[in-house]
């Protein structure tokens, strides 16, 4: 008995060290951290207001081109607006839709998965109906639409990114549930005389947890990108919080004398999609016994 | 067989239509937010308030507008845009000529480029070069189409200004064209100035569209590609001294390309779903566009027809692809 305990200890802690060793688990997951405590610690590290406007300061390049003011190191907005002080609030909305939605959209979509996998016949059939339909509106359009119908804010954004995106975890944990359903645990299990709900959440549920918390992170990069689309079009959060697609429209405005508005933001983007599916293809790497042989 | 399959396929096609034509029209309707009280001008009284809703049909209850809503689609009739005052079908018929052309160009550049990729990292097969195409592929995976746009707008048209920033044609030549498919028109009348500016125009919103589903079927077909190249036919033909290229060409590709087709059809209608923000990137006239405009302004009418619109093209390629498939695969032909 006490072997195996240790047994099970020592697994668990190779399985632990494995996460940190797997690169891609340590650049993607590192990124996010810093990210994390760039929009905790905000206040302290922006070195500027994000919403104090000069218009004597307007459009000023990044330090090191011509033109450039002391204190302002990634330039301004046409605004007077300091780039990288708004990049750093940015970074708060960005991780709070990320976060919330995909945890939302996730808990939806793996239930309904669950339920639809596990038991089959006509709760499968109207769940599946449900997912084709949702499928046959294109993702963007649906956001907009329901943002529109929603009113602007972050509850809104994170509500559409739930009620579209469930339907990347129902379908995959419907698939996955399918799997398991059939291995011969399930029927050992059943020859016990769990019961059927017994059997789903304490059998199949944690076999197919590895697919769902990898999916998680890569919907949480989705959800960022959606956040900074809604951002672009207008109807994100008020226009006095900082958000970097609200930074992209406006740099987009004025692309042809102030480059950077745009270009920061962007980059930031695009490093945290790729950080969270990075830290998303890791963790199913690590997780996953079959992937991990 | 095949009949039966595309019979089917169309019912439940047509129940999955109506399915969205109810979600939506329901949708807009419980919503806050009143389309008429965007137009109406400062001085209007109740009763031309009243008089409008009645115009629009808006004053009737929800299940009676859609009743005359669906009457008036079976009759060919979508309605009146709020926003535009046009009629629905007119303006749907005018926008997506321009979207399909766009999706069109970057579904073939896609196939092409992930296509290409593939077959050079299976050449490549337990070198240096692989893992290196595999870690590019890996990180292009992860990169969306708003992203692409975005870096393409500040590469080609503000850095290395090379390319046009918007719109589909230069502004004075809109009226140069008789139909509204100025590529194939362009291409179709051997007018190659024309050609040459509305492919200038086109570049960036297709690759913005294409490099994405470039790198999803780079993976699939690669991954197939593995497991063909092992089989017994290829290695037979690799004994009587075929050359890799011609290996992967003329025997493992016919056998790996099923289920990257499969696939393909699916990513294509996320491919289609982000016209919508790349067309608004790009000042692209097609439907997406005006989409945006639509939802912003609260034109139901214009709203309806155009989810119809983009539903009916999401469901027509998954018919497509699901019948090609079969086609292709023998074995499925006569399940």
């Amino acid at each position: 008995m006490a072997d195996a305990v240790i047994i099970q200890t020592a697994a668990r802690r190779r399985r632990f060290a494995n996460l940190f060793a797997n690169p891609k688990v340590l650049f993607g997951g590192g990124f996010i951290l810093l990210l994390v405590l760039l929009a905790f610690f905000a206040p302290w590290i922006a070195p500027k207001d994000p919403l104090e406007q000069d218009l004597m300061l307007g459009t000023l390049p990044p330090a090191g081109f011509p033109g450039a003011e002391p204190g302002y190191y990634l330039g301004t907005d046409d605004l007077g607006r300091d780039v990288l002080s708004r990049l750093v609030y940015g970074s708060r909305v960005a991780l709070t839709v990320a976060f919330v939605a995909a945890s939302l959209a996730a808990l939806v979509g793996a239930m309904l998965g669950l339920l639809a996998g596990w038991y089959g016949g006509w709760v499968d059939a109207v769940v599946s109906r449900l997912v084709d339909i949702w499928m046959a509106f294109p993702p963007v359009l649906l956001s907009i639409l329901l943002v529109a119908i929603l009113g602007s804010g972050v509850h809104s954004v994170i509500a559409a990114i739930v009620i579209i995106d469930w339907t990347r975890f129902c379908r995959v944990v419907r698939a996955e549930t399918m799997t398991q359903a059939s291995m011969d645990y399930v029927t050992a299990a059943r020859t016990i005389g769990f019961s059927r709900f017994t059997i789903l959440m304490r059998e199949i549920l944690p076999n197919v947890a590895p697919v769902l918390i990898a999916l998680v992170s890569l919907e949480m990069g989705i959800a960022v990108i959606v956040e900074a689309i809604l951002s672009f079009v207008g109807l994100s959060v008020a226009s006095d919080i900082p958000t970097w697609g609200g930074m992209i429209a406006q740099g987009r405005q004025i692309i042809h004398h102030g480059w950077w508005v745009l270009t920061f933001p962007l980059l930031m983007l695009f490093a945290t999609v790729l950080a969270f599916n990075q830290l998303g293809d890791g963790l199913r790497r690590v997780i996953d016994p079959v992937m991990r042989r | 067989m095949f009949l039966a399959r595309l019979t089917k396929r169309v019912g439940i096609a047509a129940t999955t239509l109506f399915g969205v034509g109810v979600i939506v029209f329901v949708l807009l309707r419980v919503a806050p937010g009143d389309p008429i009280a965007m137009m109406i001008a400062p001085g209007a009284t109740p009763a031309d308030i009243a008089a409008l809703r009645a115009h629009y049909g808006l004053d009737e209850s929800i299940p009676v507008q859609f009743a005359l809503w669906l009457k008036g689609i079976l009759a060919g009739d979508f309605g009146t845009s709020i926003s535009i005052r046009r009629d629905v079908l007119d303006l749907l018929a005018e926008r997506l000529p321009a979207t399909l052309e766009l999706a069109t160009a970057a579904l073939l550049v896609a196939i092409l480029i992930g296509g290409g990729v593939a077959i050079v990292g299976t050449m490549l097969r337990r070198t240096r070069g692989e893992s290196v195409v595999d870690a590019a592929n890996g990180l292009l995976l992860a990169i969306p189409d708003f992203v692409w746009a975005l870096a393409l707008v500040l590469v080609l048209g503000v850095f290395y200004p090379v390319l046009p920033l918007s719109g589909r044609v230069n502004p004075q030549s809109a009226d140069d064209f008789a139909t509204r498919f100025y590529l194939v028109e362009s291409i179709v009348t051997l007018r190659f100035d024309k050609f040459l500016e509305v492919a200038s125009h086109l570049v960036m919103p297709t690759l913005a569209l294409a490099l994405p589903l470039a790198a999803v079927i780079t993976r699939v077909l690669k991954q197939a590609l593995a497991e063909t190249m092992v089989q017994d036919y290829v290695l037979l033909a690799r004994l009587k001294g075929m050359s890799e290229l011609r290996l992967i060409l003329q025997e493992a590709l016919r056998n790996a390309v099923g289920p990257t087709l499969a696939l393909t059809g699916v990513q294509f209608t996320f491919l289609i779903g982000g016209t919508v923000i790349v067309e608004r990137i790009f000042s692209y006239p097609g439907v997406g566009n005006m989409a945006i405009d639509a939802v912003i302004n609260r034109d139901l009418p214009l709203i309806q027809g155009l989810v119809l619109a983009f539903g009916l093209m999401f469901i027509v390629i998954n018919i497509l692809v699901d019948l090609a498939v079969v086609a292709l695969n023998p074995r499925l032909r006569h399940g």
